[in-house]
């Protein structure tokens, strides 16, 4: 990409006035990242009020619904972001490896363990301080994910085992083993029916955000975003990991260290997603139990690849997606649809943005290397390479 | 890159702004005035075959009633997006009656925003209710083991192989209670018979079921129940593999119309209508219910055409013991399936009994470990 504007610029400043044009330039190539998901988020949309109309519904209707289910009121935002919350976590373990060019999918796994050790740790710690245990539980909850999704880095650096199958193996895994210690070893014998761990002492529960009322599993998450963007688009490290994503053959022949990377960021999304299990446990329920596989991981894919594993871009994809379902419930309710309904939109959009990746680099408008071959026709250069 | 976001999200809010300014359709519900809404709330499918089918049919009956206004959501996690649930049905809809089906909701959700809505009744399916929860919530459950026993007495007679099967989802007291009555009920007939119990580990996971089901009939079992949230998988393989069926939380004769034998089936509308007529009294409805056969809140599924008249005059008498009341299933002299005694000869946990709430044995002759 770089290289490609070099010469752009170079036929172009001469004849016009090179700062406006160098702004437009930027300006083109910034927004083609915006546009095509948001045009391709669009087009789902339209699909699907084709659907609702060919169902005898009325697609303004559902608009107007998901308008005041999901964002029209503080409760209906507060639902959204409170949905939200856990999805950024659960789109940091998939964004990342994706970055390396691994698709992880098994983060649900990282967030059951995840929520299983930071309960499990609560234990015995519960004689410390709040400030010092809560960080702890915290730790325990990212250190467990780490090595879990880690391990499928490495399977793929050193074994060649696809990360694809491994993760999504290792979640059934995962899945197994806290049923079998929740319902064994770590099981409060007085939860009969609901087989749950020993509750988390009160003192170490965390409140709502000020002013938001939503869970502190936002603010956190949010941050962990912006810290995974600044790790992975404005460190070498992150470069390096780029490189690796992009090319792993060059970055090998740059010397770049591939296999500690893959670990590296790998274990990074793990620890990531299990401070979503480690939120709803110490923020949420008071307890693990088989309801922290509530399929946040899944989503997360998809709010990973709608943002185009942008960790930026995660944070309003996913209050978008957390809006989608805040208002799933008024959906079923207000146009007697099934659940399923949303299912289908978000399935629509999923397939759609995955088309348009396709579209990147063909649209003269976002091009600027593609504008000088028109308004400079010099023989020898207009000839498509 | 998040300053180019923003002018973009902001469009798409404006824009879904002025589809609303347009006016079109509000979606307020006109309610009739002083109608009672109800907000059910189910963890599956309406049409699951199965344990949220039986709360939706009387949901659909409760739509019938004069001055009942009824509010459903299915495929609600047991995560806080069910308090969001109850919130949005008591703030759009108006619900002054709850009714959050599944066990997962009642802690700490229900529980929250029973403390945060003192004047919204919550009733609660399958939890305890104790006097320490808000006096605004409750809990409800039927005795459906006594379904079982019926069920396990007519697959008794059923059965050339003296082996039965249950698929089980997870090891805990209200489904380990079906897994005993089932062998007990079918022991009354025959005491060489043995079943054997599978447990999938999850409410829904169908693939597992199959496998479970087929793992039974290639063990020699001949007539298969359940206990597992949607039992439609289930029935329909063990009714290709050829082995009777009993069913479970709904009637299933359509799926399997020459193999279903009977079935142990809710029946929450008397449950429903008295909450319901309590509170139309001005009145708060009862915090703590519970019932079997007798009170009307199990019932069983027609006999299919495999049960043989001496099956059904043998399930019939048991049943007509079973409504007067008070019946017992788990009694004295009783040993666990490792030998261990679970009740001395002289001693019984009757219909009522607080013991049955935590069962963590399987009687002998089942099959499985909990």
């Amino acid at each position: 990409m770089v290289a490609d504007t070099a010469p752009s610029s170079l036929t172009v400043a001469p004849s016009r006035s090179s700062a406006f044009l160098r702004i437009r330039a930027w300006l083109a190539r910034r927004s083609e990242a915006v546009a095509i998901p948001v045009g391709a988020a669009a087009l789902g949309f339209l699909l699907f009020g084709l659907f609702l109309a060919a169902l005898g519904k009325s697609p303004l209707q559902l608009v107007d619904i998901v308008w005041r289910g999901g964002f029209g009121s503080s409760f209906a935002l507060g639902n959204s972001l409170q949905r939200a919350a856990p999805l950024l976590f659960a789109a940091l373990c998939v964004a990342l490896p994706a970055r390396l060019g691994l698709v992880v999918i098994g983060g649900e796994g990282a967030i059951v363990l995840g929520g299983l050790a930071a309960a499990a740790a609560a234990q015995p710690l519960a004689a410390l301080p709040a400030l010092l245990a809560v960080p702890l539980m915290a730790c325990a909850a990212a250190l467990v994910g780490a090595v879990w999704i880690g391990s499928v880095g490495w399977l793929q650096a050193y074994r060649g085992v696809n990360a694809t199958i491994s993760s999504l193996l290792l979640s059934y895994i995962a899945l197994a083993l806290a049923n079998h210690l929740i319902e064994g070893p770590l099981r409060d014998p007085t939860s009969l029916n609901k087989p749950s761990t020993l509750p988390v002492d009160d003192a170490f529960m965390l409140g709502p955000m000020p002013v938001i009322g939503v869970h502190w599993g936002l603010g956190c998450g949010v941050i962990a975003c912006l810290i995974a963007y600044g790790l992975m688009d404005r460190t070498t490290l992150g470069f390096a990991a780029r490189i690796a994503g992009g090319n792993v053959r060059a970055a090998q022949i740059q010397g770049l260290p591939v296999g500690r990377l893959i670990v590296g960021f790998t274990a990074l999304g793990g620890a990531f997603a299990a401070l979503a299990g480690f939120f709803e446990v110490v923020a949420v329920q008071g307890t693990a139990n088989g309801t922290l596989a509530a399929g946040y991981g899944y989503t997360g894919i998809l709010v990973a690849f709608l943002a185009r594993q942008n960790p930026i871009a995660i944070v309003p994809v996913a209050f978008l997606l957390g809006g989608i379902e805040a208002s799933s419930g008024l959906i079923q309710r207000r146009m007697q649809l099934p659940d399923a309904t949303v299912l289908v939109l978000e399935g629509l959009l999923f397939l759609i943005v995955l088309m348009s990746e396709t579209l990147y680099g063909r649209f003269k408008l976002f091009n600027p290397h593609l504008w000088a071959e028109k308004r400079a026709p010099v023989p020898s250069a207009a000839v498509p390479a | 890159m998040p300053v180019a976001d923003l002018p973009f999200t902001r469009r798409r809010l404006l824009g879904a702004g002025a589809v609303l300014g347009l006016g079109v359709a509000t979606g307020s519900r006109a309610r009739a005035a002083g109608a009672l809404t109800v907000g059910v709330i189910y963890v599956g499918p309406k049409d699951d075959y199965g344990y949220n089918q039986a709360h939706a049919q009387a949901a659909k009956a409760l739509k019938g009633l004069p001055g009942v206004e009824v509010t459903e959501e299915e495929r609600v996690p047991e995560t806080n997006a069910v308090e969001k649930t109850m919130e949005s049905m008591i703030n759009l809809d108006g619900a002054t009656l709850l009714l959050p089906t599944s066990f997962g909701y009642y802690s700490p959700y229900l529980l929250a925003e029973a403390k945060k809505n003192p004047k919204i009744q919550f009733r609660h399916c399958g939890g305890l209710w104790t006097e320490k929860d808000p006096k605004n919530a409750g809990s409800y459950f039927g005795y459906i083991a006594q379904g079982q026993y019926l069920n396990g007495i007519v697959a008794a007679h059923a059965s050339k192989s003296k082996k039965i099967g249950f698929v089980a989802a997870k090891p805990i007291p209200q489904v380990l209670n079906n897994v005993n009555a089932f062998l007990l009920g079918a022991q009354s007939v025959d005491p060489a018979i043995t079943c054997q119990v599978i447990f999938t580990g999850e409410w829904s996971l169908a693939v597992k079921e199959a496998e479970a089901t087929n793992a039974l009939i290639d063990g020699g079992a001949d007539v298969i129940t359940c206990h597992v949230d949607s039992p439609k998988v289930v029935v329909e393989t063990a009714a290709r593999r050829g082995a009777f069926v009993c069913g479970y939380h709904v009637d299933q004769s359509p799926l399997a119309p020459q193999k279903y034998l009977t079935g142990a089936e809710w029946n929450w509308l008397p449950i429903y209508k008295g909450f319901i007529e309590a509170m139309q009294a001005g009145k708060s409805p009862e915090n703590f219910v519970r019932g079997g056969l007798a009170d009307g809140y199990v019932k069983m599924s027609p006999y299919g055409p495999g049960v043989s008249d001496a099956a059904r005059k043998n399930a019939d008498a048991v049943k007509a013991e079973m409504l007067k009341g008070g019946y017992t299933i788990i009694k004295g002299p009783l040993k666990d399936n490792a030998g261990k005694e679970v009740l001395p000869a002289g001693k019984a946990y009757p219909e009522k009994a607080a013991e049955l709430e935590s069962t963590n044995y399987l009687v002998a002759g089942v099959k499985g470990s909990v």
